[in-house]
């Protein structure tokens, strides 16, 4: 799926990273709790989160993602939006719950396209 | 045998922000050096954690980074409280973080654990009000 596809059926706003929107991606993953990101997360692609700090943003780098939306429209920090610029990421707000906005990009394939080939 | 290239940096212990810092910088030069990013993902996860851990455990320390021929090592030492029970800090879920680090994504018990998942080597040397030495080696 097109970055910019998930940026569409979440109506999110895109905060940076708009010359990554028609990178694909496969695989999404939704957790508050980074820590959990780093020990269970593999070849995800997005992160959908509704934490707010420096971490989220370095924890997607690590992890190799390209793609992290903020739900719940939360505001991230002006320091995440920089940080995520210069990893290349695209960062994106969207006024859905983390439970609504999963279950929009599982039901359009993310996720699945693998499982189902 | 060529001499091994070394990174070293000091970990702010009082700044949660900042943390991670020297991690990302360690990813970026090895994606310079040119490694497969199989085995910057291991390096740069494991030290990730370590960095987290020392920013939250022990108010920071330092970190050194060896890229060697055949392994890449990494070093992380602090001088904070140490770890009395070393078992049950490599426990999955298990952990001392407090409530205002959880609120901050971590603390979920998985760091310990998952730097051993990452890495083909772990070893912790620990003094309860001494401190904690963390090695750990990714075998190229």
């Amino acid at each position: 799926m097109k970055i910019a596809k998930i940026q569409e059926l979440l109506g999110a706003d895109l905060l940076c990273g708009e010359e990554y929107l028609d990178h694909d991606v496969w695989a999404a993953c939704c957790s508050d709790m980074m820590s959990d990101v780093l020990a269970f997360v593999k070849d995800q692609g997005v992160l959908l989160t509704g934490l707010l700090n420096s971490q989220v943003i370095r924890t997607a780098n690590m992890m190799d993602m390209v793609c992290i939306v903020i739900v719940r429209n939360k505001v991230p920090t002006e320091e995440m939006v920089e940080l995520a610029e210069e990893h290349g990421l695209v960062l994106m707000r969207s006024p859905l719950r983390a439970y609504e906005a999963s279950g929009v990009l599982y039901a359009a394939g993310l996720g699945r396209e693998v499982a189902d080939a | 045998m060529p001499e091994p290239i070394r990174f070293h940096f000091d970990v702010d212990g009082e700044n949660f922000t900042s943390a991670g810092e020297a991690s990302v910088a360690v990813k970026k030069k090895l994606r310079q050096l040119g490694y497969s990013p199989d085995i910057i993902r291991k390096v740069s996860i494991a030290m990730y954690e370590g960095e987290i851990n020392m920013v939250i455990h022990a108010n920071g320390g330092k970190a050194d980074v060896e890229v060697n021929d055949d392994e890449i090592v990494i070093i992380l030492a602090d001088t904070g409280p140490g770890i009395p029970n070393v078992e049950l800090a490599m426990q999955e879920g298990y952990s001392t973080a407090r409530d205002n680090i959880r609120a901050l994504g971590f603390g979920a018990g998985m760091g310990l654990p998952n730097m051993k998942k990452y890495t083909d080597e772990m070893k912790i040397d620990t003094e309860v009000g001494v401190g904690t030495t963390i090695t750990m080696k990714v075998y190229l």
